[in-house]
């Protein structure tokens, strides 16, 4: 401003309001963008956290009081949350063992996905094993494979194997589909790393299972990081192996148990929400705890497969 | 000093003979690289390639087909998918896109808000869409209480009609999934280089225009990849309409994952099932070889 008033003391008048005038029209300009952003960022907010507020006013409501008319939470009752951690319902009266089997089920997945993921990529992407592009075939068909269209076939051939209503059967179907992602995301990572790393120590005599655990995998904890938190996301999201393949009630999952309260007419929906809330916490906590690394592993997964 | 060098001259031949001979790994290194790619292998094998072979032979029947096309649950499911796979991966993207340049704006607020964003991607599933339902119902729905409240309207019995009950499974899938594509388009167009955009700034290449000539162009690619993986996925989802919806009124919302669950569960004809999902084959095929390819090229794109 004080620059373009130095410069224009000199020149003549019409020269100076025409400046001005710029100046307004930027100024307007940016007002009419900060109001448009307000708007913008009024409806993302009200459009994201809708859903999310229905199951938090819900859960707060005492048991009589769902089913009303008011969009506000006329009283804060954390009954319906109590009644959960003390499975206080009938609904709920196996809460704790499902949520330690959903936990069991997440932590193995996770694990044996980052086990196998870690393996695969170091043979094919370091060790550079022959015919490696076959297995890498191989996962990326399994990516692109709707995991819904092979739950009649897998069900059949669970109950042939006798593992049906088995826990490890879902880890086995969720650790299949989680692989593939996970191979890519660290073959993408790996590249980043220079090859001489690994041949160096090779010279200094490091067998290849010395090379994996004190060099590759150190090296690649970031993308560990995110491939973990990908294959737990996605085991918690997962429900239609769970409910196929997981039946009697002490060997459910808490999705399965509780789409099991839709089955009813008069469903108890604050317990329900509640419920719902409890098994959100640990992966929202996950998710934002590893949130800048899990983007970074995104980004390489959703843009090279 | 002379031995040294001999070595160091024989050396790249000797690697060259055994990298031609078994990918340049000695003996006992084959062994470890072939035991490291055997257990993803064996799983690849046993829960995947085994399932997938299996369910062929299940729908095999030419029979299956017959009866299958001829059920009205099934020809509407048909259209459901179509019009499912339509606006929910084509509204989905584009929002995507729009929002995530919107996210590309400098200073905290674009920041929390994006935070915000993301939470109906990392709440689980079946959290949110058990509260889409209820929020949904006609009678105590939250939906409708807010439209009674503010605008003393009596809002419809959204889940007894079949289009405003697919239209909520839509709306679902676009809620749930928009965040997901955003953060990755939001990524792809972090890594367009900045003297790029600040070179395009300069040349006058900015909103509407910049978009249409330099962000786009260097996005389609991207774009493209994400939509038809977004297809893949959508096909193969299932919760969202299984609990928006249920598949209801009167079967009316069905999509092919879960008619196929349905018949082979509640009305217990696994083949039929079976023949559900693959009567998406054709679909399925040709959208499988083109996305590998892009996929197996796109290091070079982008």
């Amino acid at each position: 401003m004080s620059m373009i008033a130095a410069d224009t003391r000199a020149a003549d008048a019409r020269l100076a309001s025409s400046v001005a005038a710029a100046h307004a029209a930027v100024r307007r300009r940016r007002h009419l963008e900060t109001v448009g952003v307000v708007v913008l960022s009024a409806i993302i907010l009200v459009w994201t956290i809708l859903p999310i507020y229905n199951m938090i006013l819900i859960s707060f409501e005492p048991e009589g009081d769902v089913f009303t008319d008011h969009i506000w939470p006329r009283v804060l009752s954390i009954e319906s949350f109590w009644g959960v951690l003390t499975q206080g319902h009938w609904y709920l009266e196996h809460f704790w063992r499902q949520f330690a089997n959903s936990l069991y089920m997440g932590a193995w997945v996770t694990l044996l996905t980052l086990v196998i993921g870690s393996l695969t990529s170091f043979s094919i992407g370091r060790m550079r094993i022959r015919y490696g592009w076959l297995v890498s075939n191989a996962a990326l068909l399994t990516y692109v494979i709707p995991a819904s269209f092979l739950a009649i076939p897998f069900y059949r051939i669970m109950q042939n194997y006798g593992m049906a209503n088995n826990l490890w059967s879902v880890i086995a179907s969720l650790v299949a589909f989680a692989t593939p992602y996970a191979f890519f995301v660290l073959q993408e990572y790996g590249r980043s790393i220079p090859i001489e790393v690994d041949e160096s120590a090779r010279i200094d005599g490091a067998s290849p299972i010395q090379i994996y655990l004190r060099i590759y995998l150190p090296l690649m904890a970031p993308a560990l990081v995110a491939v973990g938190t990908y294959a737990m996301l996605l085991a918690w999201n997962e429900y239609l192996y769970q409910f196929l393949l997981l039946s009697s009630k002490s060997s459910m999952t808490v999705p399965v148990a509780l789409a099991q309260f839709l089955n009813s007419d008069q469903s108890p929906w604050n317990y329900m929400m509640a419920t719902a809330i409890i098994y959100a916490l640990p992966p929202v906590a996950i998710y934002y705890a590893f949130r800048r690394r899990m983007t970074a592993g995104l980004t390489m997964g959703g843009v090279k497969g | 000093m002379d031995s040294a060098s001999a070595i160091d001259l024989s050396r790249p031949a000797a690697r060259g003979l055994s990298r031609s001979l078994r990918g340049g790994l000695r003996g006992g290194e084959y062994t470890w690289a072939l035991a490291f790619v055997v257990p993803y292998i064996a799983v690849f094998l046993t829960f995947v390639a085994y399932p997938v072979v299996y369910g062929l032979w299940m729908g095999s029947e030419p029979g299956l087909y017959r009866e299958l096309f001829a059920d009205p649950i099934y020809q509407s499911t048909v259209v459901n998918t179509v019009l499912y796979l339509a606006l929910g991966v084509n509204v989905k993207m584009f929002l995507a896109l729009l929002l995530s340049g919107f996210f590309m704006r400098p200073g905290w607020w674009s920041k929390v808000l994006l935070l915000i964003f993301v939470l109906p991607w990392a709440v689980p599933a079946i959290s949110t869409f058990i509260s889409i339902h209820w929020m949904l119902n006609g009678e105590w729905g939250f939906l409708n209480n807010v439209l009674y409240k503010l605008f003393h309207v009596e809002g419809p019995y959204w889940l007894n009609d079949r289009w405003t009950a697919l239209g909520a499974v839509i709306v679902s899938h676009i809620w749930k999934w928009t965040p997901f594509w955003t953060l990755i388009l939001l990524a792809g167009r972090m890594a367009i280089p900045l003297d790029i955009r600040d070179t395009a700034r300069v040349d006058g290449a900015t909103g509407l225009r910049g978009f249409v000539y330099i962000t786009f162009p260097l996005l389609a690619n991207l774009y493209l990849i994400c939509t038809l993986l977004s297809t893949i996925f959508l096909l193969g989802d299932f919760t969202a309409v299984y609990f928006v919806s249920g598949g209801g009124p009167a079967n009316s919302t069905h999509v092919l994952a879960t008619l196929g669950i349905r018949e082979a569960f509640e009305i217990a004809n696994p083949r039929l099932g079976v023949a559900a999902v693959m009567s998406a084959l054709p679909l399925v095929i040709p959208l499988v070889i083109v996305l590998m390819r892009k996929l197996r090229t796109a290091e070079v794109q982008l």
